[in-house]
Formats: C-alpha cells, structure tokens, sequence
C-alpha cells in the first residue's frame, strides 16, 4: 500500500527524519519525562516548549485494537480496501499509539494483543514511515 | 457589528460548579425547520443560507414573537457536513448576488455569517447580541441559554445550518492530494492511513464488545427503533424522502465502512436549518407555546493521551460528563423522564447513556438494555427523536424533540409509556460536546 507522500513541517521534521534514517523517534518532555505521540506544540502537563526533546524508541510494541477499512476517503488507498487499520502501542509507553496497516496480515485476521515491530515504508513522494508488522 | 466566539467561561466544563446559576430562567418558546434535501441543488432559492432564513422564520412565527422584539442571535459559522467548496471552483454569483452579500461570496452557501443573516433578515431590526457556538446546535443552545441568563440577550434565536455539496463524503480536499502536511499525516482522525469518520467510533466499540462480551449484531434493536422514532419525525430526511422502516436484516448485512461500523452506523449528511427561540422564564409565561425550561447546560471537553480515545478513558468522561449534567440541574438520574443523547455514529450512544447512568444502567449495561423494550410506547425509551441515525445529520432531532416531547407537540412521536417531565439532550462526542437539561417547569 503506497501512503500519500508526507511534507515535513517545523513540528514533525525530526520525526519523519528519523524515519528516513531507519529510526522511530517520538517526542518527549524530559522535565516530565513524558512522551507525545501526536507531537505538541508544548508539554501539556508542565505547559513548557524548552524541554521537547526527540527520544529513540525500541521500535517494540503491541496490536492494541484494530478496524477494517472498507471505504476509505483517501483516494490512493481505496484501490486497496479492504485493508487492516490498527492501533499500536509502544512497549515503552502503552499510552502512546501509533496507526498501521499491519502488512502481512491478513484483512480481519489481526491477533489483538500480538507483539509487534517497526518497519519503513516509503509512501508516494520516497518519505519513509513507520509502519509495523506481526513477530513471529 | 462584530461576532465573536463565545468564550470558554460561557461553556460549564468543570465539576464542581454547583446548581446552574440560571436554572429555570431560560425557556425555549420557539421551533423551526427547513425542509431537508440530500445535497444543494444549486439554485439560489435552495442554499444553506435560504433554509436558514426558513428555519428563523418558523422559529420565530411558533412562538407569536414580533421579529422587533428579538435582540439576540446565537449560530455556528461553520455548516459543512464534510463537503467543502473545491479551491479554485467558481463561485456561483447569480446565487451570490441572489442574497445581500458579505465581503466572503462562500457566506450563506457554504459558510455563514451573523452579518449575512442580519443582512437577508430585515425584519430584525433590534438584534445588538450576536455570538457564535462552534460546533454544532449543541454549542449555540448552550451559549444561547448562558446568554439569556446572563442578560445579554433577552429574546434570542439559536441556529444551526448545513450545506451539502456533490461528492462523496469527505473525499475532496486533502484526501485526494498526493501529499499531506507532516503535522496532518500524525494528527488524529484522517490522516495517512485513510481512517474514514467512523473509524475512532468503531474501535471504541470493538473495545467495548471485547470487554463486556457484546457484539454488533445486538445494535440491531436500537437501529430499528431509532428508524422507527425517525419515521415519526416529520421534519426528518427519512421521513421526507425515503419513509423506509430498517429492518434487523437491512442493519446486519449492510456493508462495512470501517468494520464494526456498517454503513447505517453513520448518519446520512444532509442540507437542513434548524432554529430555536429562547427567552427569559418571565417573558415565556405569556407567550404563545408553553415554555420548556432549561434546567442546566454542561460541557465535555475530554482529553485523549495519544492518537485515539480509549474505552477507558470514553468512560471516564461521559461518566464525568454525567455528573456535571445531573450537579447543575440539581437532579438525579432517577429524575430522567427520556434521554436524547446523540447518535451519530450509533456505535457511540451506548456510552453516552452509560455515562448518564440512565435507568440505572452501568459500563456495558446498555446493549442488553436494547434488548428490551426502549419504544416511546415503554417505560424506559431510547432516543425517541431518533437521532441522526433516524432523520439524517443535523445534530439537532434531539434538541426539538425534547422541546416538543414536554410541550406535548411531538404528535405521532409523543412518549406514552412515561410523562415527560425532564429530558437530556446533546453531544455530539463521547469526549467532547455539550448537554442541555430541558424541563416542564423551571424548579
């Protein structure tokens, strides 16, 4: 499945940077030592910009729930539904998830619960993303 | 004059906050509706802008009010349904110049300002209060009645309008672009993994039947009746256009948007304008239709940690919710004649009614609860408007039924297996929407 190409902003460029050095880095508040997956503008808890920092993640998690997706209102993905679209959690933070399309898994047989890890997919315009696929 | 947006201390957020400053003080004396159509027809006769007109109108003749006499108008600006004006289409300005004009040409067919009303309304020459309530009806009822009772309005219409353009649901814009922004491929809701609307909803409810050992085949229930209450709606889409019961069997082999969610899960947008008058509880007593007070509005502004809501956190804010509905009304649960809470998805009501702990139901109650009888004819109904799933989208059945169930107006629809007395409207998300208690008399 070929993604819409993804621009960088000021926000999210380290994010998709690592993604494209092979890398799963998500934002984190070292004051609060707290992680933020979307990235934040500032740490909701103590309302501070200076701390953001971007923290290597194992790339480790878990099948946390999941749909599927039969009408899809992204044009370039429609000529691939029905298709998986799950939440991930990461091993470092259950709070913190993440989407996937789970490839290699079959549509509807997605093991709630399964160990999963990272991988890179480049989408229309060669941005690479993390996307993640069953262990074992 | 300058509309600005209400601001959050006009919205009742928080627990804690006591009786409702304004209990009883504020009655709802006024209903009206445009007719409903599936999209714009493109004429000048038919925009949003004209069923707004149209839906002011009626609100303002049933209840015998003099247009002079009004000095408030609350709306949403925001009308789309998920269709949005493609960028670089010509604007229509035979329909544009059809209508007294703003500086913004999208104003009353795809967007709509106080000015524009103002402006194509000139039987309303004593409005100096304009405020808008972003959202949905469920926003401008609550800052309507906090306006009211504040006394910066004392006589004040309440309005809510959607256009309906060609084109499939939210497929236009961004979704049929080659590239997003960074910042939009990570945010929740649409983004790069193509998550159609009812997507969050549809695994929260996955989540639920997981934990409670539900299943979505046990929805068929509250699907029917909503259809069935819809089909009692007049004013309703389905009514109107398509007067088709749903069976059991249409619900469970309808095909899947994102499964759990099929596609009677999610409500039919559509171009519709619905408006109320509100006014003080002294001004009400004498006017033509009896007055429905409101009793308390509350807020929900829930705060997700990640991507997507999780069951855990869905619950603890409709139950939070729930409490801030029943510490401003100065009411308990028990107290409920009827609940219209929103539906649009329907794979979220359950959460809303759980929160409410209506009938005394808890977490994981409320499928079981579709068991049994919910009609308008039992002592326990559900949803007797029919919501969004039984009339179309406009996020506003359930505000004019509550209305209209207390003033004894709900004709075919009128609740006979209880007295309605006191009854709970509003979303329109489990994390975040906003509540208003309507009641027969104002104590």
């Amino acid at each position: 499945m070929v993604k819409q190409g993804v621009v960088p902003d000021d926000l999210t460029k380290p994010f998709w940077d690592a993604a494209n050095a092979g890398r799963l880095d998500i934002q984190n508040c070292s004051a609060c030592n707290r992680l933020y997956n979307p990235p934040v503008a500032a740490c909701t808890q103590c309302k501070s910009a200076d701390n953001l920092e971007w923290k290597q993640m194992s790339g480790k998690g878990k099948i946390y729930n999941y749909g599927v997706v039969y009408d899809c209102p992204v044009r370039l993905l429609q000529q691939d539904q029905p298709f998986n679209l799950a939440v991930i959690t990461l091993d470092e933070d259950p709070g913190i998830q993440m989407y996937s399309h789970l490839p290699g898994t079959p549509v509807d047989e997605v093991p709630v619960g399964a160990a999963v890890e990272v991988i890179f997919e480049e989408t229309a315009n060669g941005q690479k993303v993390p996307e993640w696929r069953v262990v074992g | 004059m300058t509309t600005e947006h209400a601001p959050a201390s006009m919205y009742r957020a928080t627990e804690g906050l006591g009786v409702w400053e304004h209990k009883g003080k504020v009655a709802a004396v006024g209903i009206g509706h445009s007719p409903t159509t599936r999209r714009w027809d493109g004429t000048p006769e038919n925009t949003m802008g004209a069923n707004s007109i149209f839906a002011l109108r009626q609100a303002i003749a049933d209840s015998g009010v003099d247009p002079s006499q009004i000095d408030g108008l609350v709306l949403d600006p925001v009308t789309t349904t998920g269709a949005h004006w493609p960028p670089g289409d010509p604007i229509p300005m035979d329909v544009v110049n059809h209508w007294n004009k703003t500086d913004d040409p999208l104003d009353g067919i795809a967007k709509l300002s106080a000015e524009w009303i103002l402006k194509n309304m000139p039987e309303l020459t004593n409005v100096k209060f304009t405020m808008y309530g972003q959202g949905c009806m469920s926003h401008a009822i609550v800052v309507a009645a906090q306006a009211v009772g504040e006394g910066r309005t004392h006589t004040c219409l309440v309005l809510k309008s959607w256009h309906n353009l060609e084109g499939r649901y939210n497929q236009s814009g961004i979704s049929a672009q080659g590239e997003v922004p960074g910042t939009f491929a990570l945010a929740p809701g649409r983004t790069l993994w193509g998550a159609p609307g009812s997507y969050g909803t549809a695994l929260q409810f996955a989540e639920y039947c997981r934990k409670y050992g539900k299943s979505h085949d046990m929805m068929a229930p509250f699907m029917e009746n909503s259809r069935r209450n819809g089909l009692l709606f007049p004013e309703g889409y389905w009514a109107q256009h398509r007067p088709e019961q749903l069976t059991p069997d249409d619900y469970l082999n309808a095909r899947w948007i994102a499964k759990p969610a099929n596609l009677f899960d999610n409500d039919i947008p559509i171009m519709v304008s619905g408006a109320y008058l509100f006014t003080t509880a002294e001004r009400a007593k004498d006017m033509k239709q009896k007055p429905v007070y409101i009793i308390n509005h509350a807020s929900s502004r829930g705060a997700q940690r990640s991507v997507l809501p999780t069951l855990d956190e869905v619950e603890a804010e409709t139950a939070a919710t729930g409490r801030k509905i029943y510490e401003g009304a100065g009411i308990t649960a028990d107290d409920l004649s009827f609940e219209n809470m929103y539906d649009g998805f329907a794979l979220f009501h359950q959460f809303h009614i759980e929160g409410l702990r209506y009938r005394g139901m808890q977490n994981g109650d409320a499928l079981d609860f579709y068991q049994k009888d919910i009609s308008i004819e039992g002592p326990d109904p559900i949803l007797p408007s029919g919501g969004n799933i039984g009339s179309g989208r406009s996020r506003f059945w359930m505000h004019t039924d509550c209305i209209q169930q207390i003033q004894g107006r709900a004709g075919a629809r009128a609740l006979t297996g209880v007295k309605p007395e006191i009854g709970v409207s509003g979303g329109p998300m489990p994390m975040g929407g906003n509540f208003t208690v309507w009641s027969a008399t104002p104590d």
